[in-house]
């Protein structure tokens, strides 16, 4: 038995290293051309998470740091499921995510923004997904934030969202934003993504079916990770 | 593979698109760096367990950036195999690496000083495609080794090494690299990934030195250069 193989991931989904308007970028981006590498075992196995690493209020930021209340802020759900490139659930892999307050305020000893700190608020959660790759959380929603980028930069509302799939070349950071939100097409860092395709893809949509009526707005956001090959002409005529 | 209706031809979903982890990367993965405790069990600081075998090590370095100042906020992964030469992994029945061994970690950099550290074990040796390590196109299949693949002439090993995956602020897709070991010249002389890369010159900046011993163990110093004078090479995975 051998292990998957993927898809070559394709660049020109994803933003290029330099993109001058974001700032920080020109700075911490290599200037030479990436090495391509074969897929080895060391890039198509991955780690293994298990529900004995997490408690099962992670994934719930409305409690797991509630200190004498809820937190304050539009109570949502975001849910939605990670797929691979064939459409095929990612079962059992470890979603995290961390997010700003509901006024744009992270718990972070770096953030200094004048917008205060929620006592009964740390931001940051995680799940693994189910057997059909299904995931969910509880939060509210995060604000928009300025940031030294231009003088009148402001980050759109919008959800770090860490993935890992099976194999460590799957491993991807991106970032959820809320559909219908006009800062988007003015944030550099959301523009680094050359294709208005792959940011509508990042736009999370809004699930009234999913809303529990009275309490909480949901949110659909689906993941896609490298799909796996099949390699029908080895020695695994079994395929995937 | 999904297939579309109106002709008959496979449809693919395409890979969401990476955003750069940002400046408060810590939150979400380190929340105890970013100074506040929120999860019982923060994942990704014991890479090895209590039971592994094989040499302790420690590893340590900066990432610089092109300016060459240090990168303060950055978040590195490890993946590694076992001393044996063998990943953790999801499918065929669990692992057959040693219990408590996760093969995976993830450190942050001192915020003052840009310095991160982790212990590890030196991994063991694990084997290569095909082609890559014979070079004999058309006549050896690029085959993947299994998992228990062993070496032979048409699957030499892969020097022992460490895959990393960097990010940051100002980094919008995750950088990939591998660390090598200076005391495993032999070893790296043949490593088909060190010798697919062109420039000779090029090779020695995935190369950890080994930097003095402490607490009973080597440290391995290395150190990442995001852009400019001896660039770190980075992988297309």
């Amino acid at each position: 038995m051998h292990p998957a193989e993927y898809y070559q991931r394709d660049r020109r989904i994803h933003p290029p290293a330099l993109t001058p308007d974001y700032k920080t970028s020109v700075a911490r981006s290599p200037r030479l051309a990436l090495i391509s590498l074969q897929g080895s075992v060391s890039e198509t196995t991955g780690p293994v998470f298990g529900h004995g690493d997490l408690n099962p209020i992670d994934n719930d930021l409305i409690k797991n740091y509630a200190k004498d209340g809820d937190p304050v802020g539009e109570r949502i759900i975001v849910h939605g499921r990670v797929l691979d490139e064939n459409a095929r659930p990612v079962p059992n892999t470890l979603v995290e995510i961390w997010q700003a307050n509901a006024g744009g305020r992270y718990r972070h000893k770096k953030d200094t923004y004048l917008a205060p700190i929620d006592p009964n608020f740390g931001g940051c959660g995680r799940t693994i997904t189910d057997a059909d790759g299904h995931y969910f959380f509880r939060t509210v929603k995060p604000g928009a934030y300025p940031w030294r980028n231009w003088v009148n930069n402001w980050r759109p509302a919008h959800i770090h969202v860490s993935v890992f799939g099976h194999a460590f070349c799957q491993r991807l950071i991106t970032q959820l934003y809320f559909e219908g939100d006009p800062l988007i097409p003015h944030c550099p860092i959301v523009q680094t993504i050359p294709d208005p395709d792959a940011i509508d893809r990042l736009t999370a949509k809004l699930d009234l079916n999913a809303t529990v009526p009275l309490d909480s707005i949901a949110y659909r956001f689906d993941i896609v990770l490298r799909g796996r090959r099949s390699t029908m002409f080895e020695n695994r005529m079994e395929g995937n | 593979m999904v297939v579309d209706a109106r002709n008959n031809a496979p449809h693919y979903l395409r890979e969401s698109a990476s955003q750069t982890a940002g400046p408060y990367v810590h939150i979400g993965l380190a929340p105890g760096a970013a100074g506040f405790k929120i999860f019982d069990n923060e994942l990704g600081w014991d890479i090895a367990g209590p039971n592994a075998k094989g040499q302790r090590i420690r590893v340590e370095g900066c990432v610089i950036d092109g300016t060459g100042s240090p990168v303060k906020d950055v978040l590195i992964e490890v993946w590694q195999a076992n001393a044996d030469g063998t990943y953790v992994r999801h499918e065929e029945g669990g692992a057959r690496v040693e219990e408590g061994f996760r093969g995976w970690g993830r450190v942050i950099t001192d915020f003052e000083t840009g310095e991160w550290g982790f212990d590890t074990i030196k991994p063991g040796k694990v084997n290569a495609r095909a082609k890559m390590a014979s070079g004999v196109a058309g006549k050896v299949r690029d085959t993947h080794p299994d998992w228990q693949g062993r070496a032979d002439e048409n699957h030499a090993p892969m020097a022992p090494h460490l895959n990393l995956w960097i990010v940051a602020r100002g980094i919008n897709i995750g950088l990939n690299t591998r660390m090598y070991f200076d005391d495993e010249a032999e070893a790296n002389a043949t490593d088909p990934v060190l010798n697919l890369i062109e420039w000779e010159n090029r090779r020695a900046t995935l190369i950890a030195k080994h930097s003095g011993d402490r607490d009973g163990m080597p440290v391995y110093r290395f150190d990442i250069r995001l852009q400019g004078d001896n660039e770190t090479v980075f992988f297309d995975v």
